[in-house]
């Protein structure tokens, strides 16, 4: 036969909660994951982090934070990774996961001091396998797929998790990653915040394919699209993979599609490139909105549980803020400390004649 | 104690740390069951498994980007890049990332890695086979480069460079990788990094060189001794970080200065060896600082590249000059 069907593949498309905060019970793997404490606790979780955004971006609006990466729109997304992740397991975020490394228990004061510019806010807490934020696009892949590849050798029972947005799919460096851990068969689990916007970019211009999920097939293992607003659905696929991969199984690859309700940065304007009626309709889809409607028919989620819990999550913000206000300045000189295990002794010298200066300028 | 090739050495101190040490891993394109293109893991893989020698595909951003990930997991990958030329694809992993890894994460996280390639030409090879551009990584804070001269050299260095908490590029001059014989020990004899070395003593002139040009700066002593010229001879080892008081001293001594080096001249090490002699020797200076370099070209394939690497006969000439000055 001159001709052959040599490969054929379909991609899934995943969710458990629509729209309309109806959940499609037949597709739960387990009654647990609605339960009314788990729910609650999403729901908390995506609370807790909306808040933390909407503080950073009043605290960069009035000077005390620099540039900053908001997540507003992709929390169910957030929540839902960290409540699959175990402890053990490792994360390798790229810079739009402020919600998911406080639920990985990163302070909310380091994150604050982070994005004002203090690189003391990089210094995840003993007992947290996540890599500091990873500002170059796409870039961070190949070291979750080289730390899995030590998990795998080492025979360790963990699972990699690595998070990274649309436009992370057009470089080099995701399908270099993709390919190993393919080749490999590594522990690992590539999950795409696919909010259809690379800065001004949309996501017909990073791709010609129908979804990101199918660039998987291309190295050998499965992809899969999930509705990123919708936390439990987000929740299975990924804690399905993980499973997966601590079992030996190989990596998967989860396209979940969501959408950044925010500019890019707080350095930029997206009135520019986007309408206004693209934004309204997904603030419709607001992933918090959508489960809220599911708590309020499911267990009457009233008005007062709802400002109780908004009031204590504004109490915590307001202690990390402070926190984060009252945090002694940076020792300059720490960027010499950190370099190297030890300084040789031409970097040394420079370190002592900084010192010099700087108590220059203590000096009245 | 046997006499061994520059090549034969590497393997051996591959063997020894992979002997000593079960973190440490090769990966690399062809450094399996091949042996590597010029056989620095030759016999690995049957002694260690594909395990911990480990055949990747041909991708050198992944290579460095992985072994950033397994060594800060704990492991102690060894990374070969084929050439000099091909690193370049894994720049950002390089700069980016492996430098700044310690530093990003305020110390939680180290980086014990070492790449591995050979550089510089004279092996008659295709284009970008023969590039010895370390001032890229040089001027990278976070990374050692070290840049052996002989197979000794190339061993102890090598067995430092694994051991070393940071990551280090190492550069192996592939010309002499099968041109020198030399008695290589056969435990484990370290070779500090940072520490360069005076390979000859003389009081009028200082020579400054590594790698493979170490050679012809070694020829071009000799040839100055016949006409009654003493040299200085330093092999720098370590090119970053730069043992610059050994340099100084020597200066010092000498008051004059060439340095030899087959990179471009624009930016090279060279440029900062002179310019921290001339912020810190002036005054012993009797002449000016002269280097010996690559011209601002791309390296020429094979029929030119002669005619591009610095040759005894040009570092000759400048030793003259500086002496006449």
């Amino acid at each position: 036969m001159p001709r052959r069907v040599l490969e054929e593949f379909k991609i899934e498309w995943f969710q458990l909660l629509d729209e309309a905060g109806k959940l499609d019970a037949a597709l739960l793997p387990s009654p647990d994951l609605i339960s009314e404490k788990t729910v609650k606790a999403f729901y908390e979780s995506m609370v807790l982090i909306r808040a933390f955004d909407e503080k950073a971006l009043n605290l960069q609006r009035s000077g005390r934070l620099g540039t900053y990466a908001s997540i507003q729109g992709q929390e169910a997304i957030q929540v839902a990774c960290a409540a699959a992740l175990q402890q053990s397991d490792w994360l390798f975020p790229s810079f739009r996961e402020s919600g998911l490394s406080i639920l990985r228990g990163n302070p909310m004061k380091a994150l604050y001091l982070y994005w004002a510019g203090d690189e003391r806010g990089n210094l995840v807490p003993e007992g947290v396998n996540d890599f500091p934020v990873a500002i170059p696009v796409g870039t961070h892949i190949p070291h979750a797929v080289g730390a899995a590849w030590a998990a795998q050798h080492k025979k360790d029972p963990i699972a990699v998790l690595t998070t990274f947005g649309d436009g992370a799919t057009s470089k080099g460096d995701f399908h270099e990653g993709l390919n190993f851990a393919g080749v490999f068969k590594l522990p690992i689990v590539f999950l795409c915040q696919n909010n259809q916007w690379a800065i001004s970019v949309p996501l017909s211009r990073q791709t010609a394919a129908k979804t990101l999920a199918q660039k998987a097939i291309a190295y050998g293992f499965k992809g899969i699209q999930v509705d990123g607003n919708d936390v439990f659905g987000v929740h299975v696929a990924v804690k399905d993979a993980l499973d997966a991969a601590r079992r030996g199984e190989g990596p998967t690859f989860i396209e979940c599609l969501t959408y950044r309700l925010s500019d890019h940065t707080t350095a930029d304007d997206a009135s520019r490139y986007r309408s206004e009626e693209e934004v309204s309709l997904w603030r419709k889809k607001d992933p918090l909105l959508r489960l809220r409607t599911y708590m309020e028919a499911e267990w009457a989620w009233s008005e007062f549980q709802e400002s109780a819990l908004q009031q204590a999550v504004s109490e915590r913000i307001s202690a990390s803020v402070e926190d984060f206000e009252s945090t002694n300045p940076i020792d300059p000189l720490g960027m010499f400390d950190t370099l190297f295990a030890s300084l040789s002794p031409d970097l040394l010298a420079q370190r002592e004649a900084f010192e010099q200066r700087l108590a220059k300028r203590k000096k009245p | 104690m046997s006499k061994l090739t520059l090549i034969q050495a590497v393997n051996q101190a591959l063997h020894h740390e992979m002997e000593k040490d079960a973190n440490v891993v090769l990966l690399g394109e062809d450094i399996g069951r091949d042996g590597g293109v010029f056989r620095a893991t030759d016999g690995l893989v049957e002694r260690f498994g594909p395990s911990r020698v480990v055949d990747t595909p041909l991708s050198e951003s992944a290579i460095v980007g992985t072994a950033i990930g397994m060594a800060a997991y704990g492991l102690r990958p060894v990374a070969e890049i084929q050439f000099m030329g091909f690193l370049y694809g894994a720049m950002e992993q390089l700069i980016s990332h492996a430098a700044r890894l310690r530093t990003r994460s305020r110390g939680r996280y180290t980086c014990p890695l070492v790449v591995r390639t050979p550089y510089g030409g004279g092996i008659h090879a295709p284009e970008l086979h023969s590039e010895s551009t370390e001032a890229f990584f040089i001027h990278t804070p976070g990374i050692k480069v070290v840049a052996p001269s002989t197979p000794a050299e190339a061993k102890g260095l090598l067995l430092s460079a694994i051991r070393d908490p940071d990551p280090v590029l190492f550069l192996e001059p592939s010309r002499i990788y099968r041109a020198i014989k030399e008695e290589v020990p056969e435990d484990e004899v370290l070779i500090p990094l940072g520490e360069a070395r005076l390979v000859a003593e003389g009081e009028d002139v200082t020579l400054i060189a590594w790698g493979a040009m170490l050679h012809p700066t070694l020829e071009a002593a000799a040839r100055m001794l016949e006409k009654g010229v003493h040299t200085d001879v330093i092999d720098l080892r370590t090119l970053s970080p730069l043992d610059s008081a050994t340099i100084l001293r020597s200066v010092e001594k000498t008051g004059r200065a060439v340095i030899v080096h087959e990179a471009a001249r624009s930016c090279g090490l060279g440029a900062e060896i002179a310019a921290e002699i001339c912020e810190k020797a002036l005054l012993s200076l009797k002449a000016p600082v002269l280097r010996v370099t690559g011209y601002d070209t791309s390296v020429p394939l094979p029929k030119s590249e002669n005619d591009y690497f610095p040759d005894c006969d040009q570092i000759v000439e400048a030793i003259e000059q500086v002496v006449q000055f």
